[in-house]
Parts: structure tokens; C-alpha cells; sequence
């Protein structure tokens, strides 16, 4: 039944790794480029919401109606502003302007609320739990998880039901006859980053209420969702909930047999699945 | 005589490190129809980068209605009402037919097409509305990027090689459905290799020759010799 | 007509970065101690910086997990000499092989990244790296060890003579992986390096092995990174994983190095390496405020002079103190 409980255990926390996944997976997916200070976005998105916890008092759940649209401008504005230089066929610029990024909001973190751990207070919800079969599962991660489902279901729709999913994929296929149908390049990358940022601001506030977090916590969020991402397979969101869910087990046994192991498990699983499914479990078919 | 819909002075135009267009001139009328013919590297799929605003000029290189676009991306010409048919029809790929065409439709501009005229003119695509258009033959995929052109319902719609790599057949049935479309009093250029398809949907011709006007005239009035002189540049 | 590597600016700059290179090598005899400390970090920062400009510049290999092979360095020195019963200066010898050697594997998987997934990747085997010396307590787990006292004083006779010699070290793997670099750079390995660079469909359809060049320089950096840090832990003497596989310290750093000096040119790291450390000096009490501007240093000159300090010099006056480019002399006066 331990076994049972981890593997449970370890699902639900694949729905946050999913949530810190689905941004990257999303930018990705319609600009080609990976966004290296997306770990720093995700814990941006955590003291945002501790600053508006703190400044109005607010639940932190609800201040996601706060949080998310302002880093949803934020991302647009970063785009627009900075991002959209760097996009070409050059690999660098976008690489290296990111990973500038990303030092620069973990130091201004830094600097604004020093290196302490910080942790969002969430109340009665952080330790209740329902019996299911014999196992107890917290609600928080219930709730973490069927957001990340959610979220995933919701991009889904979006993505191939709306006219903007429409001009996302549009844009993704051929830039330059996106243009001739009046679609501003520029504008649409500014949309995506501003919804991928909108998705970050949802996982930092989840990630602030189920653990503590300070100003050097991005790395292992960035590399957690690449990894989910990797798992998946490129381009596939549902397949991303999979490498979430794969990655959140790895790690709940790795822990089992020596809390020691719980990160390293989840990093030998990524490379089990790079040496023997290097496009991943579930790449989209490609098209 | 009225202002022209659209006029090039003076267009010079590069590719890469590559001159491609020299000193330009060249005017079309509301209602007009141009063809505009010359051999492979004679500069006609630039000038169609560069009236679509793929490619950047200066400002009053071109003007349309009065107004210099020389200078604007793609997307704000195409806001005009300008809609270019790309060579090699470029549809894409990871969207279905239907919503091939209803990107076209985003300009928002008013007028005759929408969805329903496009299937009316080509009702094959309506029968295959929702496959992807990777799956559709060469002709079906060129009139699907006809009909997301008209979908913006532009005043000015330029072709660029719709009959290239495609049957005869095709060819016809395309050729076939344009009256229907500049019927309408939409403004059309048409590149195209195919003289005699050029001449036979056209008001009046230009002949590009290595990046320069080597022949204009009316359509029916100008000489076979006249164009194969133009068009090869032999005896000028 | 003639065509020729060296300029005279060359040739001048050889002359003075060999005198420049003989007072450095006289150090000892001149410097104090904390200057020379300094000074040695510099060098062996300057070499950090050649070796992951070689990659991304060259090779296109973008890595942001090169404190692995640091950190593995380090690690390597405190086990061959602790267990092993080596010396400090051939533990650093053997450190580096042992670097290499871990490569293989590494590359292996990670070369099925492209791009910035590659870049990644190495992060993510950078990581698997410290969580993997953090669990082998013989070298002190989690909270790391000290290098012990005797194996410290094995190295010479009293502590300047000690500072001498790690400052010398230090001194020597800088000119040697400058050299190595160069050396590589102008070999046909090199060459094709550079022409994947300039063009991958073009390299490739001149029958250039890509993947095997790539592999190849991915190894031997990691090689010589891990002597880099095999020297950097004999400097400080104590060792953790946090301080070993810190990605700030090997790797953010070395990047802003590179990124502003200019990258893909040889001379890019050098200036690069000044530059940090004039601001480190004289901006280091800002505490995160330095990082910050350092940042944003490097994504202004990312995205305003990608070629970096060493670019603008170079367009400005067309020098090249490390002839690699051939040059074309029409007027027969010019030498």
C-alpha cells in the first residue's frame, strides 16, 4: 500500500510539474524558443502572489485573479520589448538574452526580499485531506492537479478551437504567410508569451503554497518542466501532463527507497527516456 | 484620367546581397487586370515581395490609393486590402482547409466573400472542408489559397505562378473560375509563365527583363515578336 | 598578391603577450599575496572562458552545465589524492583524463538535445552531478570536505612556496588552453569547425563529420574544464556540492565573460575577462546589484553588438591579434 500511496502521491505532484511545464511547452511550440528564465518567471509569479497575500490579505487562490493578469502583461511587454529581437535563425541571442533574464529577476528577487525562504499561507486547505480507497490525499494537490488538467484542457481547446489558437499555429507553420493574412508576428508572439506567462503565474502560486521558495528556487522549476516537457514529447500538451505525471512518480519512489534519491530518480528517468525515446513518449505527429 | 489604384516609381528591390529590380515604374487601375510576364530571375516574384510588403522599400516607392506603402510590413498592407496567392501556394500545414480560409477572413473587411461564396466557386473544397491541407492534391491546394485570399475580400489580389507544377486540366479550371473573381471589380496582377493565360485573363502586360520594364502594352494589342523580343531580350 | 595569416598587429601583440606572459610568469617575485590570489582567479577564469567560448562559439555547442566538469574536477582532486595517495599536481592530470572519460557517456545522451534543449540538457546532467556527490559521504556528502593538511603541504616546502606554485599552475593551464584553442582552431579539425559554424548544410555536403567534431570538442573541453576545476579546489581547499556544481559561479559568469568580450573570436574571452573583473572590483560591494547590471550588460550587448567588446575594436580598427583569418595584400608595399 506504501508503493500504492507513492505512486498516487507522486501523480498529483506531476500536475504542478505539468503547470510549470505547459508555458514552456506553449512558447515553444509556436516561436521555437526556449525561454531559460522560465523557472525565474514561475518564482516571480510566487512572490507576486505573496506580495498581494501580504498587501490585501487576500487568499492566496484568490489572488490569482491578481497575479495572472499581471504577469500576463508582463509577458507581453517582455516579448514585445526584448524577446522579439533575439528571434531568428540564430540560436544564441534568444539563449543567452534568457539566461540574462533569468539572472536578473533571481537578483532583484534577491535584493527586494533577501535570500529567506518565503511560503503563502493558504489555511485549512494545506492539511485537509479525503480518504479514497484507503489512501489520504490532500486536498491541495487534488486541486493542483485537476487545475493542471484544467489548464492543459483549456490550451488544448484553445489552440484548435479559436481564432487565436488558429493564428498560433499559423504563425508556428510559416511566419512570413501569416503576415500576408494580417497577422502581426510581433503582436502574436507578444499574445503567446502573455499566455504562457498567465499559465506561470498559475503554477508560482501553487508552488508558493505547497512549498517554501526563495530568489534561487527557478533553476530546479525550469529544469523540472523541461524535463516533463522532454518526457512527453516536444509540441504534445497532454503528453506533457504525461512527463509531469511521469517525472512526479520517478521522484515519490526515488524518495521511497532513500530520500536522498527523490530529485536524482526524477533526473534518471529524464535520461532512461532520452537514451530510449529521445523525441519522447508522445511526440506530436508531425505535419 | 483618374489616380491609379496602385503605382511603383522608380522601385528598386534587393534579395540578399542581390540587386533585383531596377527603377521600376509601372500603374494599375481600379479594375484592372495586369499580367505581369518574364523568364525565370526577371524580378516578378520580388515585385510581388515587395508590393505585399514581404520585402521593404522605401516609402514612396509605392503607393496605393494616394498613400505611400512602400515602407509597411506585410500584415498592415494586407490591412489595406492588398492579398497576395504566395508561389507554391503555402498553406499551413497544421490547419484544416475550413480554417485555412478563415484565416484569410481575419482582416475583417467587407464584401462579397466569405466562406460560403468560396465553396459556391471551388465546392470541392467544401466537400473536404475538414481534412488537413496537407492531404489535398496540388490543385485543391491552390484553390484553397485562392480562397484565402479572398476571404480578406481585398480591392487588389495578386497571383504568383498559380499554374505552376499543376496539370492542364487544373490549370483550366482555375483559369476557368477567374473571371468570376475580377469580375467583381477587384483589381488583379497576375504573374505567371504561361503567357497565353496571362494575355487571355489580362488587360494589359508588362514584361520584366532581368529586373527592368522591357515591354508594356495592352494585352491584345501587343505582338507575339514583340514579347519574345521583350521576354528574351533579343534584337533590343 | 599575397595572402597571409599574421598582420603586423599580430605580430606586435605576439611580442607583447610574450614579454606581458614572462613578467605574469615572474609573479611571485613581484606580486603580494592577494594580488596574486586575484590573479590567479583571473587566469583561471580566462581559461573557463576560452574553453566554453570554444564550444558556443565555435562549435555551436551552447552549454549552461559546465560546472559539472568543474565540480567534477574539483571532486576528482580531493579523491585521487585522499584515496588515491597521489599528488596534488598529478591528481590534477589525472582529473582531467577522468573528465574526458565521464564525456563520452554524457554526450552520448545529450547530444540527442538540438539547440537550446542541448543547452539544458547539460544543466540537467550538471545537476545529476552534484545530487550524486551529494550522496557519496566518503568525500563528506551534502556539507562536502577539506583537502587534508599533509596532502596540502605534500605540494612544497612552506606556503609561498605553495602560493607560487598554484599561482604558476594557474598561470599554465591559461596559456595552455589559449594555445590548445588556437592550436585547434587553425588545425583541419578547426577549419571545419569554423565552416560548420559559417555554414552546417554547406560543411556537411563537403563531407565534414559534424557530429564527430562536435563530439570531439565537447570532450576534450570537458577535459580541460575539469583540470580548470581540479586547480580551482586546490585554491580553495575545500570542497562542496553547492559550491562545485554552482551554475552562477562556473557557468553564468563565464557566459557574461564571453558575451561581452565577444564571442566566437579568441580575443573576445581575454578582454571579457578583464572587463568582469575591473567591474567585480569595483562594483563587488553592490552585492546582487552587480549581478543585476551584469545581466543586463550582457542582453544589451546581446542584442546591440552581438559580437561583444572585441567586435566593436575589430570593426573599428580590422584587428586580429590571434591570426586566424587569412588576409589578402594587393599593395605590395604593405607587409
Amino acid at each position: 500500500m506504501d508503493w500504492v500511496n507513492a505512486v498516487v502521491q507522486g501523480t498529483l505532484l506531476g500536475g504542478l510539474y505539468a503547470l510549470f511545464a505547459a508555458g514552456l511547452s506553449l512558447i515553444f511550440g509556436i516561436m521555437r524558443l526556449v525561454n531559460i528564465a522560465h523557472g525565474d518567471l514561475i518564482v516571480l509569479g510566487s512572490y507576486l502572489g505573496l506580495v498581494v497575500v501580504t498587501a490585501t490579505g487576500m487568499h492566496p487562490l484568490v489572488a490569482l485573479i491578481v497575479a495572472v493578469p499581471v504577469m500576463a502583461v508582463l509577458g507581453y511587454v517582455l516579448q514585445r520589448g526584448i524577446l522579439n529581437q533575439t528571434l531568428g535563425d540564430d540560436l544564441l541571442p534568444p539563449l543567452l538574452v534568457t539566461f540574462g533574464l533569468s539572472v536578473i529577476i533571481q537578483n532583484a528577487l534577491l535584493e527586494g526580499f533577501t535570500a529567506d525562504p518565503q511560503k503563502m499561507n493558504a489555511g485549512a486547505i494545506e492539511t485537509a485531506s479525503v480518504s479514497v480507497g484507503g489512501l489520504q490525499l490532500g486536498v491541495l494537490p487534488l486541486l493542483t492537479f485537476a487545475i493542471a488538467v484544467g489548464v492543459i484542457a483549456a490550451l488544448q481547446w484553445m489552440f484548435y478551437n479559436t481564432a487565436l489558437g488558429r493564428a498560433f499555429r499559423a504563425v508556428s507553420d510559416n511566419q512570413e504567410i501569416a503576415q500576408l493574412m494580417g497577422l502581426n508576428r510581433r503582436h502574436v508572439f507578444g499574445l503567446a508569451m502573455g499566455l504562457a506567462l498567465a499559465v506561470t503565474a498559475i503554477a508560482g502560486i501553487f508552488l508558493g503554497i505547497r512549498t517554501s521558495f526563495d530568489p534561487a528556487a527557478g533553476a530546479g522549476r525550469l529544469i523540472y518542466g523541461f524535463e516533463a516537457v522532454i518526457i512527453g514529447g516536444l509540441g504534445n500538451l497532454w503528453g506533457t501532463l504525461a512527463g509531469g505525471v511521469i517525472l512526479g512518480v520517478s521522484q515519490t519512489l526515488g524518495a521511497k527507497i532513500d530520500p536522498g534519491y527523490q530529485i536524482l530518480a526524477g533526473h534518471i528517468a529524464f535520461l532512461v527516456v532520452l537514451a530510449v525515446r529521445p523525441q519522447g513518449l508522445f511526440p506530436r505527429v508531425s505535419g | 484620367m483618374p489616380d491609379p489604384l496602385l503605382s511603383l516609381s522608380a522601385l528598386d528591390a534587393h534579395y540578399g546581397d542581390f540587386q533585383a529590380l531596377y527603377g521600376v515604374d509601372m500603374t494599375l487601375m481600379q479594375g484592372e487586370v495586369l499580367a505581369i510576364i518574364g523568364a525565370n530571375g526577371a524580378g516578378k516574384t520580388t515585385l510581388m515581395r515587395s508590393i505585399s510588403g514581404l520585402s521593404q522599400n522605401a516609402p514612396n516607392q509605392i503607393t496605393y490609393i494616394n498613400q505611400p506603402i512602400g515602407a509597411l510590413r506585410a500584415d498592415q498592407v494586407a490591412g489595406l486590402g492588398i492579398a497576395l496567392v504566395p508561389e507554391g501556394r503555402q498553406l499551413f500545414p497544421s490547419l484544416s482547409v475550413e480554417e485555412n480560409l478563415l484565416i484569410g477572413e481575419r482582416m475583417g473587411r467587407k464584401g462579397p466573400w466569405s466562406l460560403q461564396a468560396v465553396f459556391d466557386l471551388f465546392p470541392i473544397l467544401e466537400e473536404r472542408r475538414a481534412v488537413a491541407s496537407t492531404s489535398l492534391s496540388g490543385g485543391q491546394q491552390q484553390m484553397v489559397a485562392i480562397g484565402r485570399a479572398l476571404m480578406a475580400n481585398p480591392d487588389l489580389i495578386l497571383f504568383d505562378e498559380i499554374s505552376l507544377g499543376l496539370a492542364p486540366v487544373i490549370i483550366k479550371s482555375i483559369y476557368d473560375a477567374l473571371p468570376g473573381i475580377v469580375g467583381s471589380g477587384m483589381s488583379a496582377m497576375i504573374v505567371e509563365q504561361d503567357i497565353s493565360k496571362a494575355l487571355s485573363v489580362s488587360d494589359r502586360l508588362y514584361c520584366l527583363q532581368e529586373g527592368r520594364v522591357a515591354l508594356e502594352g495592352a494585352s491584345q494589342g501587343v505582338s507575339r515578336e514583340a514579347i519574345s523580343a521583350a521576354y528574351f531580350g533579343v534584337g533590343s | 598578391m599575397r595572402v597571409t595569416r599574421a598582420s603586423n598587429a599580430a605580430r606586435i601583440a605576439a611580442v607583447l603577450g610574450l614579454i606581458g606572459l614572462v613578467v605574469l610568469a615572474l609573479g611571485p617575485y613581484w606580486a603580494g599575496r592577494a594580488d596574486m590570489r586575484l590573479m590567479s582567479e583571473i587566469f583561471l577564469y580566462l581559461a573557463l572562458a576560452s574553453l566554453w567560448n570554444l564550444m558556443a562559439g565555435y562549435a555551436g555547442l551552447v552549454s549552461v552545465g559546465q560546472q559539472a566538469f568543474v565540480g567534477f574536477g574539483g571532486y576528482m582532486l580531493f579523491a585521487l589524492t585522499i584515496f588515491g595517495g597521489l599528488s596534488p599536481v598529478v591528481a590534477i592530470g589525472g582529473a582531467a583524463v577522468l573528465g574526458a572519460l565521464i564525456a563520452v557517456p554524457v554526450a552520448v545522451l545529450i547530444f540527442r538535445l538540438r539547440g537550446a534543449y542541448f543547452a539544458i540538457g547539460t544543466w540537467v546532467m550538471a545537476e545529476v552531478f552534484r545530487l550524486t556527490f551529494a550522496q557519496v559521504s566518503s568525500l563528506g556528502g551534502g556539507s562536502g570536505s577539506s583537502l587534508p593538511v599533509n596532502i596540502v603541504r605534500s605540494m612544497a616546502n612552506g606556503r609561498a612556496a605553495r602560493e607560487a606554485l598554484s599561482y604558476w599552475l594557474a598561470l599554465g593551464i591559461a596559456v595552455v588552453v589559449i594555445a590548445a584553442v588556437y592550436l585547434f582552431l587553425r588545425s583541419r579539425q578547426g577549419l571545419a569547425l569554423t565552416a560548420i559554424r559559417d555554414n552546417e548544410l554547406a560543411a556537411g555536403s563537403l563531407g565534414i563529420d559534424i557530429w564527430r567534431t562536435k563530439f570531439v570538442v565537447y570532450i576534450v573541453t570537458a577535459g580541460l574544464t575539469s583540470m580548470v576545476g581540479a586547480l580551482i579546489f586546490l585554491q580553495k581547499l575545500r570542497i562542496s556540492p553547492d559550491a562545485a556544481f554552482s551554475v552562477n559561479d562556473w557557468t553564468a559568469f563565464v557566459i557574461f565573460i564571453v558575451v561581452i568580450g565577444g564571442i566566437g573570436t579568441l580575443e573576445g574571452p581575454i578582454i571579457g575577462t578583464l572587463i568582469f573583473f575591473a567591474l567585480r572590483e569595483t562594483l563587488a560591494d553592490l552585492g546582487s546589484v552587480y549581478l543585476l547590471i551584469l545581466g543586463a550588460v550582457a542582453i544589451v550587448i546581446m542584442l546591440k553588438a552581438p559580437k561583444g567588446v572585441w567586435g566593436l575594436i575589430r570593426a573599428r580598427y580590422d584587428l586580429e591579434l590571434f591570426p586566424l583569418s587569412y588576409r589578402v595584400h594587393t599593395d605590395k608595399k604593405e607587409g
